[in-house]
């Protein structure tokens, strides 16, 4: 039994017991209330960027990322309203017009959260004008592509590769409309010295802008649960899988 | 450790040297006027002062802005005695000819005079700018003749760090940043935050065009603000202070810097301060051109030396700032106040402007008005006297149609609101905001999409690309602003725009992403119709 404190918060009207400390996406996770999200990954820090995962706190006009919003006594919750709903859409139209966000072409087709949070949310068309980057294809690395034009700039892999891997291959450059991730001091991925292959972006990535080389149109599977089995591995310091340990 | 400065000598002596010749030219060096060409009029004085063989009888003294920039450069003969005379668009030629005929004949020039007793001079009040155009920026004695330091050494010697506070919670000053929070209760949390190490920094990452309040307080009374930071280090705790200066300001990183070196030999900065236990360290930052870094928590990432971008709020910069250390960000303007609330007290600052902003607040006046330049006004003046008394109303027979305050954060107020009281509250009533101190005069020759399409070209380009909505909806906002300005907008295309305004104002990540729908909003509000008729156009066409 967990013997952490906690504190009674109400999601939607009902009572609930929240831990101290504990954000409200990771409460409403464990508890089994829906939330979308896109830049949020359990086991690395909070980005707190995409803004899909907003809620509405009683008294407080601004929506606040649940990621980042702590759990404090008495706090009011909605995770879904009409203004919500509404909002969670036009921020989902607002990446796919971003990028070239053509399922039926893309390698992750089927295993993308991008797609999973436009069903979740019912958003079914895109109101906005098609930004339709030109941005080049990086195929240099012997194992991975790196399609930026496919990238929400959620900075999973940028985080997963500092915080995790240790190897901070992975970073943003520029900003804005132009902003975009570049690898090392944005050289081509395969000239990269300090990647080490260990693919835990790719895995982590949401979306088709990271794949293994040589996957066709939907053959793409991610795996970003393996952060959060690293990160509580490192957390309780076991270096060996449990086979090997015994 | 060499002794501290001795402000009272220093300032006897800095008195004794202003009569010791008849004349004093004093010339605007600020960046207006250099720019319209000061630098070589102060050349041209001096040089004609040499030839003539004149330094026992003229003093050249390069001064901060005098205020009225679209009349610059501007030149003020001092005579011994009192009698002033200011001259306006000052060119070498004409510098010569003054010195000619006004300190040699001794016959004024009236054609090329500056009646200072016109309202834009007249109608001002004058604190934070009070040594514009009167010390020269780049001598410490000069800041000290006329007062400076005196409100440190006070505090130092006289106050508790918890009366300094006391002070500046009865003057009730509110952040001159934008915002308007109270600046006591910011000091109080600093103060009152744990840990041995605090920061205290400067905001001077101005970047609203148009608006240049902070420059000139930085490059025309640098001291001032050293003062300012260095009582409110007193006040709160602090060891360590940095002023965070926008690269686009060279002169005012130039000017702040030889004045922190000067402060630290004069025993005003560094290790035991005047003297007392009180040891503070000062430092400059300068940006790399990103307005979103004046937004407090991506300043202290890029102080900290990484990517500018904000984080989440809280946790707040008083409980964990700079390297995780509590640490406190005024504006340049709200630390150029400090000085003058100690000194003078804070019922005194309390009882100019209104009950809830008290103090001034500087503007730039721009736009198609007469008077352009740099203004100092009690808060709560109305909008209607800045515009026509001090502003001296919109040139060449025009009508006045909207004021734009707050830059690309704020608003457009019509001209049914021009009387309208200028503080915190009226203005966010209004659909607008103080913002730093802009405030952008339009005619009626101006079409308000074609303005809200500028203001939201500047938000695109300046998004730090973080969150979704203000990388992303700034664009879409700007791309059916550009189809609505270009006549191709329909009725759709101004329903997606109305929504995506609030979508972008409810779920941005900082300030600059939720105030960037401001200025659609709020000229929505007021000029719909100008919307309407350029959809109009399109359906009529087909």
């Amino acid at each position: 039994m967990d013997r952490r404190p906690t504190v009674t918060v109400h999601f939607d009207g009902v009572e609930h017991e929240a831990f101290v400390g504990e954000s409200v996406l990771e409460c409403a996770r464990r508890l089994g209330i829906p939330i979308p999200s896109l830049c949020f990954l359990e086991g690395i820090s909070v980005w707190g960027g995409c803004r899909v995962c907003v809620v509405e706190v009683a008294e407080d006009h601004r929506l606040r990322p649940a990621c980042a919003t702590t759990c404090v006594a008495d706090m009011e919750i909605k995770t879904e309203t009409p203004r919500l709903r509404a909002y969670r859409k036009s921020v989902l139209e607002l990446l796919f017009a971003e990028g070239n966000h053509v399922c039926a072409v893309c390698v992750s087709n089927g295993a993308c959260e991008l797609q999973d949070m436009a069903v979740q949310t019912g958003m079914d068309h895109v109101r906005y004008d098609p930004q339709s980057p030109k941005r080049q294809i990086d195929a240099s690395h012997p194992k991975y592509v790196f399609d930026p034009n496919r990238c929400i700039l959620c900075t999973r892999c940028v985080r997963v590769c500092d915080e995790i891997e240790g190897a901070h291959v992975w970073d943003i450059s520029y900003r804005g409309e132009s902003a975009h991730l570049i690898t090392e001091m944005n050289k081509p991925w395969g000239e990269s010295m300090s990647c080490t292959w260990c693919g835990k972006c790719v895995a982590v990535c949401p979306t088709g802008a990271l794949s293994y080389q040589g996957r066709a149109v939907g053959e793409m599977e991610h795996d970003p649960a393996m952060i959060k089995r690293l990160a509580l591995a490192r957390n309780r310091h076991e270096w060996l899988y449990p086979e090997e340990a015994k | 450790m060499a002794a501290p400065i001795d402000l009272h000598e220093v300032s006897e002596r800095e008195r004794e040297a202003r009569f010791r010749t008849r004349w004093r030219v004093k010339a605007c060096g600020s960046t207006a006027c250099i720019s319209a060409g000061a630098g070589a009029v102060i050349n041209a004085v001096e040089d004609m002062v040499e030839r003539e063989d004149m330094q026992l009888e003229v003093q050249v003294i390069p001064t901060g802005c005098m205020g009225l920039c679209s009349a610059g450069p501007l030149m003020r003969m001092m005579r011994r005695g009192g009698q002033e005379t200011d001259y306006q668009k000052v060119t070498p030629e004409l510098s010569r000819e003054i010195v000619r005929s006004h300190v040699i004949n001794e016959e004024p020039l009236p054609e090329h005079q500056l009646d200072t007793g016109i309202p834009f001079f007249t109608s001002q009040e004058r604190i934070v700018l009070a040594n514009g155009g009167i010390i020269n920026p780049d001598r410490i004695e000069s800041y000290v003749a006329h007062g400076g330091y005196s409100a440190l050494e006070k505090a130092l010697t006289t106050m508790k760090p918890k009366a300094v506070i006391d002070e500046i919670r009865t003057a009730g000053i509110r952040g001159r940043g934008g915002a308007g929070y109270p600046v006591a209760s910011k000091w109080s949390l600093l103060s009152a935050a744990a840990g041995d190490t605090k920061y205290v920094v400067a905001n001077g990452d101005e970047g609203d065009p148009g608006a240049y309040m902070d420059r000139t307080i930085m490059e025309d009374d640098p001291h001032r603000l050293i003062e300012g930071i260095a009582i409110a280090a007193y006040a709160t705790g602090a060891s360590d202070a940095y002023i965070y200066v926008r690269a686009e300001y060279p002169r005012a990183i130039e000017r702040l810097d030889r004045a922190i070196r000067v402060a630290r030999r004069n025993r005003l900065l560094g290790r035991r301060i005047l003297d007392t236990k009180f040891s503070l360290n000062v430092e400059i930052r300068i940006g790399a051109g990103a307005f979103v870094c004046g937004e407090e928590t991506a300043l202290m990432a890029s102080i900290e030396g990484r990517r500018g971008t904000p984080r989440l709020r809280p946790p707040y910069p008083t409980d964990s700032g700079l390297w995780g250390h509590p640490t406190m960000i005024n504006n340049v303007e709200t630390l150029a106040n400090i000085a003058p609330i100690i000194n003078n007290g804070g019922e005194w600052f309390a009882s100019i402007g209104t009950a809830k902003s008290t103090g001034t607040k500087v503007f730039a006046l721009a736009g198609d008005i007469t008077n352009t330049g740099l203004i100092e006004v009690p808060m709560g003046t109305p909008l209607r006297d800045i515009v026509e008394k001090i502003g001296g109303g919109v040139p060449d027979g025009g009508t006045f149609k909207a004021a734009q305050t707050g830059g690309p954060s704020g608003g457009c107020i019509p001209s049914k609101f021009l009387d309208t009281p200028v503080d915190y509250e009226s203005l966010r009533e209004l659909g607008s905001i103080m913002g730093s101190g802009g405030l952008i005069v339009m005619d009626d020759s101006q079409s308000m999409p074609d303005v809200a399409k500028f203001f939201m070209e500047f938000s695109m380009d300046e998004s730090c690309g973080k969150c979704t909505p203000c990388r992303a909806g700034t664009v879409q906002m700007h791309n059916i602003l550009q189809r609505i300005v270009d006549g191709h907008g329909t009725r759709g295309d101004l329903r997606d725009l109305e929504h995506l305004c609030t979508v972008v104002r409810d779920t941005s990540l900082c300030g600059l992403g939720q105030a960037a729908p401001n200025p659609v909003l709020s000229t929505l509000q007021y000029f719909r119709s100008e919307y309407e008729a350029l959809l109009a156009k399109e359906v009529a066409h087909g």
